[in-house]
C-alpha cells in the first residue's frame, strides 16, 4: 500500500505504524456519569467495518505527522488521507 | 460407513464403487434446537461433541460458502499447548489431549504428527523466561521440555547457532506438539457429526437474526428463515460482521496474516521450529513443502492478501535461523482473516441477548484450538454454562479487569 501523505507526497505503508479505529480522537469525557463504560468501550470495542474505515497511522519513519487514512478494508483501496491535527481541530478538540 | 484398512482393501479390489459421499445435502428444516453459524473447524467440532458428548443431533451448521472455505484451510496447521497464563493453558492442553484421539474418535485420517515444536531462545533473559513458561506448561499437564545449544546441534545441525546478532542459546521443546492435515480436520468432524444426525447446510449465508424482546429465536438466510432455540455465533475473522447484524460491537478487530509455502523438498526439517527473536515459524509439510509464516500485516483488513513489506519481514526471519531456507523458491503465498481480541485471547461466552452465544477472538492460534473450542463451545450451549478450562474466556472480561494478556502488550491488538 502506498499512503499520499497531505504534505509529503506518496509514501510506502513500511513507514508507517497503525494505531486503530480513528474514533481514538474522540476520547471521552472523564467526568461523566457513565464515564467507565465510555471508557470501556472507547478502549476495548470495536465497529470493525467490512469496507471504508477512518483510520489513525502515525509517520514514524517520516515527519511524525498522525495521519486519519479512509481506507477500504476490503480491497487495501485508500481514499482520502487528513491530517489527524486537521482532523481534530475540525471535531472542537483544539483549543 | 466406517473406514478401515479392511474397508480399504475391500474398495480397492472392487473398484472402489461403494465409497458414497462423506456427508449428506440436507435442505435447512424449519426449525432446531441448536443453530450453528459458521461450518468451519472450530463450527464443526462444536457440531461433533454436542452429538457424541451432550446427545444434542438436532442441530444445523450453516455455511456460507463450502466446507473448510475459511481459515481452517488456510492455517499453518500447527498445534501445541505451550501458553502460560492460567486462564489460556489448561485449555490448550485440553485441546493438545482431544488432538491425541481424535482419530480414533472422528474414524477419520487427520494425518495427527506430533512431531515436536521448538521455541528457539537467543539471550538469557529470554531463556529465563521460557524456563517460566516451561514450568507453567508442566503444571498444567502438558510436557516441555529445556535444550542447550549442544543438544540442538546435534538434533538441528542446521540452524544458525553463531548468527552474530541472534545466537542461538537453546530453545524450549514441546515434543508432543506437531501439525495436523487442517482440511482433513473440517472433513472428518463434519463427517462424524453427519453421521450423528447433524444437518450441515453449505451455501447458506445468515443475513439477520430474529431478536424479539431481548430474546434470540432464529436467523435469516439466504436459504429462507431458521429458528431455533439457540443460536451460535462461529465466525472467527468475521465475527465483527456477523455480530453486527445483531447490533453488538465487539473487542475485536479483524486482520490479516500471510503464509506461505516453498516447493516440494526432500525431508529436512524434522519438527516445527520459531525464531524468538522475530516473529517466524516454519514446518516441514508431508507434500514436502516448508509451510511458514510470521507477524500479521497490522491493519484491519478483510482482504485474505497481504503486502510486501511483511512478505520480507518475515523472509528475513527464516534466513536469520535457517539460511538454507534461502536456496527454496517460494511457491505460493495467502492471507487469512483474523479476529484479533484485545487481549490477545478468545471468546466463547453467552452474549447480552438470550439464545445467542459467541465463539471467536481466536487471533492467529484458531487451529490447534479447534477440538477444545468445539467441546467447550458444545459444553456451554448444552448446559449454560462454561467448561472448566473455559471458565476465563468471557466477552466482559475487560469490564471486569481479567484480561488475558499472553504477550502483556495491552488493548493494541495488532500488537499480540
Amino acid at each position: 500500500m502506498i499512503i499520499n501523505h497531505p504534505l509529503l507526497g506518496p509514501r510506502d505503508v513500511a513507514e508507517f505504524v497503525y494505531l486503530g479505529d480513528a474514533a481514538l480522537i474522540d476520547r471521552p469525557d472523564w467526568q461523566a456519569p457513565d464515564a467507565q463504560a465510555q471508557f470501556h468501550a472507547y478502549g476495548y470495542l470495536r465497529d470493525n467495518p467490512a469496507g471504508a474505515h477512518r483510520e489513525l497511522w502515525y509517520h514514524e519513519q517520516g515527519d511524525r505527522s498522525w495521519l486519519v487514512v479512509t481506507r477500504d478494508t476490503v480491497t487495501h483501496e485508500i481514499s482520502k488521507v487528513e491530517l489527524a491535527r486537521d482532523v481534530a481541530r475540525a471535531r472542537g478538540r483544539s483549543k | 460407513m466406517r473406514y478401515s484398512g479392511f474397508r480399504v482393501l475391500k474398495e480397492g479390489l472392487t473398484g472402489n464403487k461403494g465409497w458414497g459421499k462423506a456427508w449428506r445435502e440436507p435442505d435447512p428444516k424449519p426449525e432446531y434446537d441448536i443453530v450453528i453459524i459458521g461450518g468451519g473447524g472450530h463450527g464443526l467440532a462444536t457440531a461433533f461433541y454436542l452429538a457424541k458428548e451432550f446427545g444434542l443431533t438436532n442441530v444445523a451448521v450453516l455455511e456460507k460458502g463450502w466446507l473448510g472455505s475459511g481459515n481452517i484451510g488456510r492455517n499453518t496447521t500447527i498445534i501445541r499447548s505451550n501458553y502460560m497464563l492460567p486462564g489460556n493453558e489448561p485449555f490448550y492442553e485440553f485441546s493438545l489431549k482431544l488432538w491425541e484421539n481424535l482419530e480414533q474418535e472422528t474414524n477419520y485420517n487427520a494425518m495427527v504428527s506430533q512431531r515436536s515444536i521448538l521455541n528457539l531462545f537467543h539471550t538469557d533473559g529470554q531463556r529465563d523466561a521460557f524456563v517460566r513458561r516451561a514450568n507453567a506448561m508442566l503444571l498444567a499437564g502438558a510436557d516441555a521440555e529445556l535444550a542447550d545449544a549442544a543438544q540442538l546441534r546435534q538434533e538441528l545441525p542446521f540452524l544458525d547457532f553463531d548468527n552474530a546478532r541472534f545466537p542461538i542459546k537453546g530453545g524450549l521443546f514441546q515434543r508432543r506438539g506437531g501439525t495436523v492435515r487442517h482440511d482433513a480436520v473440517a472433513w472428518g468432524y463434519a463427517r462424524a457429526a453427519d453421521s450423528r444426525g447433524v444437518d450441515i447446510i453449505q451455501n447458506c449465508e445468515v443475513t439477520g437474526f430474529q431478536i424479539e424482546n431481548g430474546t434470540c429465536t432464529g436467523v435469516e438466510t439466504s436459504r429462507g428463515p431458521i429458528r431455533a432455540k439457540k443460536v451460535a455465533m462461529c465466525v472467527a475473522g468475521s465475527s465483527g460482521r456477523v455480530a453486527a447484524m445483531a447490533g453488538m460491537r465487539l473487542p475485536i478487530e479483524s486482520h490479516v496474516l500471510q503464509a506461505f509455502v516453498t516447493e516440494g523438498l526432500k525431508p529436512v526439517l524434522p519438527g516445527v521450529v520459531t525464531f524468538g527473536a522475530g516473529h517466524f515459524y516454519v514446518s516441514q509439510s508431508d507434500k514436502g513443502g516448508l509451510v511458514f509464516g510470521g507477524d500479521i500485516d497490522g491493519y484491519n483488513s478483510y482482504a485474505q492478501r497481504g503486502n510486501l513489506p511483511v512478505v520480507e519481514d518475515v523472509c528475513e526471519g527464516g534466513m536469520a535461523i535457517m539460511p538454507m531456507i534461502g536456496r527454496a523458491r517460494l511457491l505460493r503465498s495467502w492471507g487469512g482473516i483474523m479476529d484479533m481480541s484485545m487481549d490477545g485471547s478468545p471468546f466463547i461466552d453467552k452474549t447480552h441477548i438470550d439464545g445467542l452465544y459467541f465463539n471467536g477472538g481466536w487471533c492467529y492460534g484458531g487451529f490447534k484450538a479447534t477440538p477444545a473450542s468445539g467441546f467447550c463451545y458444545a459444553h456451554l450451549l448444552a448446559k449454560d454454562e462454561p467448561h472448566p478450562t473455559a471458565t476465563e474466556l468471557r466477552l466482559d472480561r475487560f469490564i471486569t479487569g481479567n484480561m488475558i494478556d499472553e504477550k502483556g502488550m495491552g488493548n493494541q491488538p495488532n500488537l499480540h
